[in-house]
């Protein structure tokens, strides 16, 4: 980040009680992600409602005539109720890879700025969901379990799992995300096609114009795109008809992407190979059926988290700040269509 | 009459000994039947095995053997008229190469035909240690997520030094898959080769103090047997990852155990023991491991490409044609 080069912004040399002032917006059940809350105290002042003892709406109140530029922290959504609250808003700064939390179309509305994570946790999403991947069709973790429960050595060989190269992988939109696995999959010798809103140009993929095509030429999906409301249940149970019985479904975008309780039925009744969820419809939630199946692995919404993906988002967050209280352009803008 | 005929051919085919049915002959035996070779098979006999080879292998020229039927110095003894030692896997630890050697008998292998699968497993456990993923797997299993919170996080593959022990076809698949991630590849082999862009390393020991995780993709020697030892495992240090897709008597299995409990190493995924099926009780109580029973490297695709190499390989020596996989000691 260029910010400790250039001259010093008003931020970094008033002291601790003229530091600018950062509206938090996080739920209770969050403290692990807000982590760089200590760093960002040394360079703004932090207004907290939930550290308050008011209710939260008169806090806001309170406060929002100096409120210019709010951190939404996670996926605590940022509703137009919200927004509705803060007249002098300039900045909404997101640090989650998703932003379909925020209400985009009030920010555009208002002229209120929003920065997004950028591309910071892109790599270790895609690592991930290649590691599901491999998991579901070599039964990795099931044969974890066998092995813990003592059954290698009392039930002898545990099945063989399918194999990776030559499989035809359906990347269900291709940003950066998308890319990224389309490139990490390559190198195991898998064929690259794609879904995405619009056929990109300069990329060397098979493209198809909608995800049941899609599904119909692939025998795994990935789920790399956003959810809106055109993405709302993409995956719904034609996708997963075309998709056929050996079909791997993995998804490391957004629950709703997948019409969940069709995938439990699909999955119970064998009628598609297999599948690798890191979210959910309604996290915490995991539907329970699918705990004892082998073909399917469970993660807790963990793919975009790693020591150093969340440190190059502190950085990427006081960045942003500090560009916008220095009227400088912001590092990571998103484009509100 | 025709039958006498079918008989009088089948008489006609040259024997292969099989003295333990391969786990390959077991699953897919269809695959083994030729019209150029029968096979005998002496573990359907209820003679002690010595007697049958007197009896039956006197003039036997190829035997078809895994590691579950080493071919040792005493069983070679017992067949006179050997050539051809063919075994259904890649590892030829279980025969003496020595002996065969001296004798100017031809050993093939199966080697080549697990590499991609084997490299896919390797990666996949490097992942699912570094990111946590069979061990994120039984938290929500357990219904620990709506409870506890969220799982503890992992850590990131991009910009990892790998150090892969044993660059051979395994080795070198490995090493393309991880550069798609961004690792930096590192590699300890017997012979430094040639046209490979990857710094090498004379000794494990210094390529493991360089290392962000070690992955074991060499054969089993009497050079590598415990190669991987309680130094080599300091060097790596506590953030370090050992994954084994080889044999499992390449690492001082003990010792690794006790630097797992006492968190001298970060973590391990193995897919080989040193006394399979039996895995350490200590293991299996570990976060930071991934277990598999000997089976990732393997897929039904993998199998069946290897039957039709041994198969390949002693239709080849039966027709006096050049071997498909003969294995040459470097």
């Amino acid at each position: 980040m260029d910010y400790h080069q250039k001259q010093q912004s008003p931020s970094q040399t008033l002291p601790p009680d003229h530091l600018l002032p950062v509206l938090v917006i996080r739920s209770p059940s969050m403290p692990p992600f807000f982590f760089f809350k200590s760093h960002l105290q040394a360079h703004f002042h932090l207004l907290d409602p939930l550290d308050a003892s008011e209710p939260a709406h008169s806090f806001i109140s309170r406060h929002a005539p100096s409120v210019l530029a709010l951190l939404c922290v996670g996926n605590t959504p940022v509703s137009s109720e919200t927004l509705s609250l803060l007249p002098s808003l300039k900045l909404v700064v997101a640090s989650s890879a998703g932003m379909d939390h925020i209400d985009l179309q009030e920010c555009r509305r208002r002229g209120i700025s929003v920065t997004t994570a950028g591309h910071i946790f892109s790599e270790d999403v895609a690592d991930f969901a290649v590691g599901l991947l491999i998991d579901v069709l070599r039964r990795l973790s099931a044969g974890d379990k066998y092995v813990r429960s003592a059954l290698w050595v009392a039930k002898g060989p545990y099945p063989l799992g399918l194999k990776l190269g030559g499989k035809r992988v359906g990347i269900v939109g291709l940003g950066r995300i998308g890319s990224e696995v389309a490139k990490r999959l390559l190198a195991f010798g898998c064929n690259i096609a794609y879904y995405s809103r619009k056929e990109k140009p300069y990329v060397q993929y098979p493209y198809y114009a909608t995800v049941t095509d899609l599904s119909t030429n692939s025998d795994a999906l990935i789920l790399c795109c956003s959810l809106t409301k055109e993405t709302h249940h993409i995956i719904n149970r034609n996708v997963m008809e075309a998709l056929g019985k050996e079909g791997v479904i993995i998804n490391i975008g957004r629950g709703a992407l997948i019409d969940e309780k069709e995938l439990v039925n699909f999955l119970v009744q064998g009628r598609i190979g297999g599948a690798g969820l890191d979210v959910y419809e309604n996290e915490p939630s995991v539907p329970q059926q699918l705990f004892a199946m082998d073909n399917v692995v469970l993660a807790p919404h963990a793919a975009v988290y790693t020591p150093e993906s969340l440190e190059a988002l502190q950085e990427l967050v006081v960045g942003n700040l500090k560009a916008f209280f220095s009227n400088e352009p912001l590092l990571s803008p998103a484009r509100l269509e | 009459m025709q039958g006498d005929d079918q008989d009088l051919r089948t008489q006609d085919l040259p024997q292969v000994l099989v003295i333990k049915p391969p786990p390959l002959l077991t699953l897919f035996e269809d695959k083994f039947m030729s019209s150029k070779f029968q096979l005998l098979k002496a573990w359907e006999s209820t003679l002690p095995l010595d007697q049958f080879l007197t009896t039956y292998a006197g003039s036997v020229r190829a035997v078809l053997c895994s590691g579950a039927s080493p071919i040792t110095l005493d069983i070679i003894r017992l067949l006179p008229s050997l050539q051809l030692v063919v075994t259904a896997s890649a590892g030829t630890n279980h025969i003496d190469l020595n002996e065969c050697r001296r004798l100017g008998i031809a050993v093939a292998n199966t080697a080549g035909v697990f590499s991609d699968d084997g490299a896919d497993a390797a990666v996949g456990l490097l992942i699912d240690v570094l990111r946590k993923i069979s061990a994120a797997d039984r938290f929500v299993r357990h219904g620990l997520w709506p409870s506890k919170g969220d799982y503890p996080l992992g850590s990131k593959l991009g910009g990892k030094r790998v150090g892969i022990v044993g660059l051979g076809d395994i080795g070198l698949a490995v090493a393309k898959r991880l550069e798609a991630f961004g690792c930096t590849i590192l590699y300890n082999s017997r012979k430094q080769k040639p046209y490979v862009p990857y710094p090498f390393y004379t000794n494990v020991h210094e390529l493991a103090a360089d290392s962000d995780a070690l992955i074991i993709c060499c054969a089993l020697t009497a050079e590598t047997r415990h190669m991987i030892n309680r130094e080599v495992m300091l060097a790596l240090g506590k953030q370090g990852i050992i994954i084994n897709i080889a044999r499992g008597a390449i690492i001082d299995e003990k010792e690794m155990v006790e630097c797992l409990v006492k968190g001298e190493i970060g973590g391990a995924g193995l897919d080989v023991f040193e006394n399979e099926p039996n895995v350490p009780k200590e293991l299996c109580e570990l976060d930071n491991v991934v277990l598999s029973p000997h089976r990732v490297v393997f897929t039904a695709e993998g199998f069946i490409a290897a039957c039709e190499l041994v198969v390949g390989n002693l239709e080849a020596f039966f027709s006096d044609k050049p071997l498909l996989s003969l294995v040459i000691d470097e």
